[in-house]
């Protein structure tokens, strides 16, 4: 089948999907009769008795689609910011009281102009969504987008009397900025590798969804002391860092195999970095939303709204202490749980439905580097990623290269992205948290193809998971609360460290950079962090280093006085310096951090600048 | 000239007083603060009549939970426009303790949060003489609801996800 018939095919399931309600509906009930006079090739598909394969030979994306309940209340949230827009720009709104509602709409005040931060759910892109992303840059903005670790995407120069206009075209690919900012319930984060990752227990993007709906306008959760993060995983690994999300939570099996969850609590990053504790080891999964109304009730209640900065969730907890706080929970729990809400086996189904694997081809493993170029083993080894099905891999572009802001990405790279999605990926791209892109089924046999276009396209820097992937928040350029730049120390670590040979030999190392201690840019966790702090108005740098995100999480420790911008690049090269020497075989950096502790790391930094 | 609020989705005048508005008025109905309840509560219970207490967002709705039989009002106040412990206190009152008199939510209501209010159980509300006129509609800016909530404020159930609570069911 060639490409525009699969669209055609496609775009008429889509239509077949409108007018018979949602997926589920197809997998739950007999064929439907058409519509009179219907010759829609979906209807044909649907009644020929065998659809469902055939859905899945055609159906391009393995995500969740809007029905006519998601798509009314995306359009009347619209109609609602519009109005509240129109009353601000008249006057009938003063500053403050539009304040609390553009946030709700992810609408910030920024340094320059407004910025907003459009939810990309769990980090799931369609290709006409990212193909509608890039037109939004180009038409509203100055020609690109910034990727955020919350896998978000933000625009930095809308206009606010367009910003109605730019959610308005959002609504029409199902995508929207609800509540990305403000004091409520943000974008539910996952694992990027949901669903392909050979590791994974469950796929968590149904949960997501369900999360994702759950939150939406919740009534009473809107107008909490402070923001709230919520993040599901259900692998092995934790590429979420949900150890440093407000909620965790993590799919697991109870003691007889059953399905449920890890519920934690209390982990975030900002001034007061703490790790999440588990509140419950095992919450049967049809719980999932009363236990997490409980834990709100609970924070909503009695969180700190005197303070701001002691007012998120991991100050509760840890003042009230874990075993309190657990017990407040479970006793708010068993009080309202039977009246909250209960997610059906049904329901689980229903959503699942909307994730099935896509249409795999029946291929062998293979050695796709093999006889190929240094510089297609290179990116092979460190921007691909292994995958559950034969054949294929997870393929991460890179959005990290020396002169680019991390996470920015141009209009027309976000349409060639789309494109290559379509060509190799079944039309799907999703965001990582670590600020890059994946394309996360491609054929192995076509990964060489794949990384000339992308190698074109400046999208093929093969540095995943290595020194120069660095995450970074966009810092004093364009942000109103930092103290120091981020993008061009970002710039000065890249070009200091530009052998690829030594980064490669360097191995896994995360280095995480905010230009605030709101840590946007995860500092804590990185395994080197770096800190813009403001020294009577210069840009100075604190480092720390043994931070860790996964399901290792552990926090960062300070090696010393902060340096100026210019020693930063020097600073790092002599933590690794350390490293080198005294690192055992197999052994990360963060794995001689924890080993050595900091104070040979830190011996070395400040004799070297004693000496100098 | 008597106060006017939004109660069930209709513009009234309001014949609840505060206890500050009813001196020589023995027999309005009166609307006390949670301490005046709680310090003269035998003088107010032998006063007779129809009684409202006003919580603030820091009360506790347990507090009121021995006299929610006694009471025909419960208000709870948003003291600014980030205030949120008042949709909490709406939803047990409403939910848990089975609340079914008037709940009218005082202090900060505007009508961008109505829709929000009605959701978790509010009925009345005092809004600004600017803007009440015009607050009913933002009662339906949604057509439909993702997440269950008893919703005791809106003119209409709206329609809801399937993960509706086993109650409603």
């Amino acid at each position: 089948m060639d490409s525009a018939m699969l669209h055609a095919t496609a775009n008429s399931l889509c239509r077949a999907n409108h007018a018979f309600g949602s997926l589920k509906t197809r997998f739950r009930g007999p064929a439907q009769e058409p519509p009179r006079g219907c010759n829609d090739i979906g209807h044909k598909l649907m009644l020929s008795g065998n659809w469902r394969t055939l859905v899945h030979q055609t159906y391009r994306w393995s995500m969740y689609r809007y029905d006519v309940v998601d798509k009314t209340l995306v359009r009347e949230r619209v109609a609602q910011f519009r109005d509240q827009t129109r009353r601000f720009l008249a006057g009938e709104l003063t500053e403050d009281e539009f304040r609390h509602l553009r946030l709700r709409n992810g609408l910030y005040i920024q340094r320059h102009a407004p910025m907003l931060r459009v939810a990309v759910p769990y980090g799931l892109l369609s290709s006409r969504q990212l193909r509608a992303l890039g037109g939004i840059a180009r038409r509203y903005d100055r020609g690109y987008g910034h990727f955020t670790t919350r896998q978000n995407i933000q625009f930095n120069w809308p206009k606010l009397e367009e910003v109605p206009d730019i959610l308005a075209e959002l609504a029409e690919v199902e995508m929207h900025s609800i509540q990305t900012s403000g004091n409520c319930i943000r974008n539910t984060t996952s694992d990027h590798l949901a669903g392909v990752s050979p590791d994974e227990l469950e796929d968590p993007r149904p949960w997501c969804e369900l999360i994702r709906q759950w939150s939406t306008f919740h009534p009473e959760f809107t107008y909490l002391p402070r923001k709230f993060k919520i993040a599901v995983t259900g692998a092995a690994q934790d590429r979420a860092a949900s150890l440093v999300h407000d909620v965790g939570v993590h799919i697991v099996r109870g003691p007889d195999g059953s399905p449920g969850f890890e519920i934690l609590a209390g982990g975030g990053l900002g001034r007061t970095p703490i790790i999440g504790q588990v509140v419950r080891e095992f919450l049967p999964r049809e719980h999932l939303l009363s236990y997490l109304e409980a834990v709100l009730r609970v924070y909503n209640l009695e969180g700190r709204r005197d303070n701001i900065h002691k007012a998120r969730i991991k100050i509760l907890v840890r003042s009230l202490g874990i075993e309190e706080f657990r017990r407040r929970v479970e006793a708010e729990w068993e009080n309202t749980r039977a009246a909250g809400p209960l997610v059906t086996a049904e329901e689980v189904i229903r959503l699942r439905g909307f994730f099935d694997p896509p249409a795999y081809r029946s291929l062998p493993d293979g050695e796709p580097a093999a006889g190929k170029s240094t510089a297609f083993r290179a990116w092979y080894r460190y921007n691909t990623a292994a995958h559950k099905v034969p054949g294929y891999r997870a393929v991460y572009i890179s959005l990290k290269k020396p002169d680019v802001a991390p996470g920015d990405i141009t209009d027309s790279q976000m349409e060639l992205v789309a494109d290559l999605a379509d060509r190799y990926s079944f039309g799907e791209v999703r965001v990582t948290h670590t600020q890059n892109l994946l394309l996360a089924d491609v054929e192995q046999d076509k990964a060489f193809e794949l990384w000339q276009t992308l190698a074109d396209a400046g999208l093929a820097t093969p540095n995943i998971g290595t020194l120069t992937d660095m995450i970074a928040c966009p810092g004093l350029d364009f942000c109103s609360l930092a103290n120091a730049r981020s993008i061009d120390v970002a710039k000065l670590i890249s070009d200091r460290f530009d052998d690829y040979d030594y980064i490669y030999d360097l191995g896994e190392l995360e280095i995480k950079m905010s230009g605030c201690m709101n840590a946007c840019g995860h500092h804590h966790v990185g395994h080197i962090g770096i800190l813009g702090v403001d020294k009577g108005g210069q840009e100075w740098y604190q480092i720390t280093i043994g931070g860790a995100a996964g399901a290792d999480a552990s926090l960062g420790q300070v090696i010393g006085p902060s340096v100026p911008k210019t020693d930063v690049p020097e600073t790092i090269a002599r933590l690794l310096e350390v490293y080198v020497e005294r690192r055992q075989p197999e052994e990360r950096f963060l794995d001689t951090v924890r080993r050595l502790g900091i104070k040979p790391f830190k011996e070395r930094v400040y004799a070297a600048s004693a000496a100098a | 000239m008597p106060r006017r609020l939004l109660r069930d989705g209709r513009v009234v005048d309001d014949d609840w007083l505060y206890l500050t508005e009813a001196a020589g008025n023995g027999a309005a109905p009166l609307i006390l603060t949670l301490s005046q309840w709680q310090n003269e509560r035998d003088v107010w219970i032998a006063r007779g009549g129809r009684l409202g207490v006003v919580l603030s967002p820091a009360h506790k709705v347990e507090l009121l939970v021995p006299d929610l039989a006694r009471l025909d009002l419960v208000g709870a106040e948003f003291a600014g426009p980030s205030e949120g412990r008042g949709y909490s206190q709406a939803r047990l009152l409403r939910e848990h303790w089975k609340f079914g008199g008037e709940l009218r939510a005082t202090g900060f209501v505007r009508r961008d949060q109505l829709i929000l209010m009605a959701r978790s159980g509010f009925n009345s509300f005092e809004l600004p003489d600017s803007e009440i006129d015009n607050a009913a509609a933002a009662l339906s800016t949604f057509s439909f609801a993702y997440q269950p909530s008893n919703d005791a404020g809106l003119p209409l159930k709206l329609q809801r996800r399937p993960w509706d609570t086993p109650a409603s069911a």
